[in-house]
């Protein structure tokens, strides 16, 4: 056990020291969400949004649930990009010839990745705030939506991950990822409540795990816990499957890569 | 003098689909030799060394490292062997110093183990100055010394290279080479891959030539020169249409092994160079046939990769990817 922790924290810690070395790029995960969904679409969109239809105060106190929710959707889906460029360029294999357990390798890059997007949605919720979005539910409402954004994250995590270790090349893990990305936000309830779709587009985003994740931010966030909790209560049950799919997947495909 | 066996690789077979990339190997490795496993791209000797240190399973037969089965026991295996890959598998991102930490904690090491081993490492393959600059700012040679300390922080009882100065300038591959003979000095067994023939020659103790996933020979580079036979006599002739005619004649002389055709010319295998030359000059005298050009040598490593495999090694096109 004691082996075990010193392996994760480890290849923990490379991550971070990674990232710490990228500081533009850093800096650009980091701002990109906020600066672009949530100050300019926010904003850009204030009057343009009918406030019947949104059901909230501004279109921005709208918007943050799915700012919060799309970063969480990034960040899972870029989640397995540097695994991508460790199976490329052999150092997965280096740590692989290492006795360590195999599972380190993809726990250390869960950590991590959780650890990152909590970051940023504090940060999104922060700038938020600056703009007049107070989560009705207070703090452990802002726990709440970290809770459920991490599930999410979960899932997402392992879906890239799985590509990763499946993919030929990198190209198509890329064309893969700019696919799945867009489509996943505008089919869901991220910008526009369902009921304002049209018909065809409202019915798909309801299997979009992203609009059960919204949806019960989004309460946190405008409404209270009266309205919220049977919201999180769904969206749970919703992530423990999608989780559970997702590691399956994700385990097949390591095995399959790593043997 | 017997000697201890460290790998025992027997009836190894790995299909991908239904290409065998490696076919019914059987090879020992003795404790303390340098072994090289050389071929061209594609002959099966990255996949056998990736067997050998657990990252791929074979899909039959077995390979043995200090008794325990690659497969089975692999984490016994993992503790017991050094690993230096190609040279890009190193993380730009990180220190020379960073790498040796990170390995130190993957192969469980104490903080005080660490702390004496990894200040020792950098000393000797003479990295200390560079230690806490960014690998990203390293030279190939830089980085290929990195990978080695890499290879050698668990203090393995044998060490994997693959394919150790593939791109690397003539000084660092000789650095390089120095580094390798002093690891056989300390006692670790050597393991690598190669598709430099006077790299196998010069520093394996004994080789195997793979190619198509077989093994082709296997000796050290003496024995493999000598099992050849004779020493190797070129004529390159002027007129080609006479080439017919000059073998003809040459095979009836005393002291030829073999002779054969090629285009332009012949290529003799002699027992005794002092007897068969004068008669071959004789031999093409008497036919009036034109000589440009004779070259005489000892048989080389490449003379026996093209005796076992049919082909130079240089045949094929240089390709990153060997599987």
């Amino acid at each position: 056990m004691k082996e075990y922790w010193q392996e994760i924290r480890a290849l923990t810690m490379r991550w971070v020291r990674r990232l710490s070395r990228e500081k533009f790029s850093m800096l650009f995960t980091l701002v990109q969400p906020m600066l672009f969904w949530l100050i300019f679409f926010g904003n850009l969109f204030q009057r343009a949004a009918d406030m019947q239809v949104t059901q909230a105060s501004s279109y921005i106190s709208f918007l943050t649930a799915g700012v919060v929710v799309m970063t969480v959707l990034n960040n899972g889906l870029a989640g397995g990009v540097d695994l991508l460029f460790d199976k490329e360029n052999g150092f997965l294999e280096r740590l692989m010839s290492t006795p360590i357990h195999r599972s380190s390798v993809i726990l250390s890059r869960f950590i991590f990745v959780m650890t990152i997007t909590s970051l940023q949605v504090l940060v999104i919720l922060g700038v938020a705030w600056l703009f007049g979005v107070q989560p009705v539910t207070g703090l452990l409402g802002v726990a709440t939506i970290l809770f459920i954004g991490m599930m999410f994250g979960v899932g997402l995590t392992a879906i890239s991950m799985a590509m990763a270790f499946s993919v030929k090349s990198h190209g198509d893990f890329f064309s893969v990822l700019g696919f799945l990305s867009l489509p996943m936000i505008f089919l869901s309830s991220a910008l526009v409540p369902l009921a304002a779709m049209p018909g065809w587009m409202g019915f798909l985003a309801q299997f979009n795990p992203m609009t059960w994740a919204i949806d019960a931010v989004r309460p946190l966030i405008l409404q209270g816990w009266t309205e919220a909790l049977p919201h999180v209560g769904m969206v749970i049950m919703v992530m423990v499957v999608f989780d559970a799919l997702c590691l399956y997947g994700g385990a097949r495909a390591f095995r399959r890569a790593i043997g | 003098m017997s000697r201890a066996v460290a790998i025992e690789v027997s009836h190894l077979g790995k299909a991908y689909d239904k290409i065998r990339a490696v076919d019914d190997l059987s090879f020992q490795v003795y404790t303390g030799e340098i072994f090289g496993l050389l071929g061209p791209n594609g002959a099966g000797k990255s996949t056998t060394l990736r067997i050998l240190i657990t990252l791929l399973h074979p899909t039959s037969g077995s390979a043995k490292i200090f008794g325990l089965d690659s497969v089975k026991d692999a984490d016994r295996v993992r503790q017991t062997i050094g690993y230096v890959p190609q040279e890009r598998a190193i993380d730009r991102f990180l220190t020379g110093r960073e790498h040796l930490e990170l390995l130190a904690d993957l192969y469980h090491l104490s903080a005080e183990e660490a702390s004496t081993r990894i200040p020792q490492l950098l000393k000797l393959v003479e990295l200390e100055a560079h230690a806490d600059r960014p690998a990203k700012t390293y030279s190939g040679g830089m980085k290929r010394k990195l990978d080695i300390a890499c290879g050698l922080l668990p203090d393995p009882k044998i060490l994997f290279l693959d394919e150790p100065t593939l791109g690397l300038d003539v000084q660092s591959r000789l650095r390089i080479w120095d580094h390798v003979r002093a690891m056989r000095e300390r006692g670790i067994t050597v393991v690598m891959t190669t598709n430099y023939l006077d790299e196998a020659d010069q520093l394996c103790d004994r080789i195997a030539i793979i190619d198509g996933g077989r093994i082709k020979a296997l000796g050290s580079p003496t024995e493999l020169k000598v099992g050849l036979g004779g020493d190797l006599v070129s004529l390159t002739v002027r007129e080609q249409d006479r080439v017919e005619a000059l073998a003809a004649a040459v095979k009836t002389l005393p002291a030829i092994r073999a002779v054969m055709t090629k285009p332009n010319g012949l290529d003799i295998r002699v027992d005794s160079p002092e007897k068969a030359l004068p008669a071959i000059l004789e031999a093409a005298n008497r036919l009036t046939c034109q000589l440009e050009f004779i070259d005489y040598h000892r048989p080389r490593l490449d003379d026996v990769f093209i005796a076992h495999t049919g082909r130079s090694i240089k045949d094929d096109q240089p390709n990153e990817d060997d599987q």
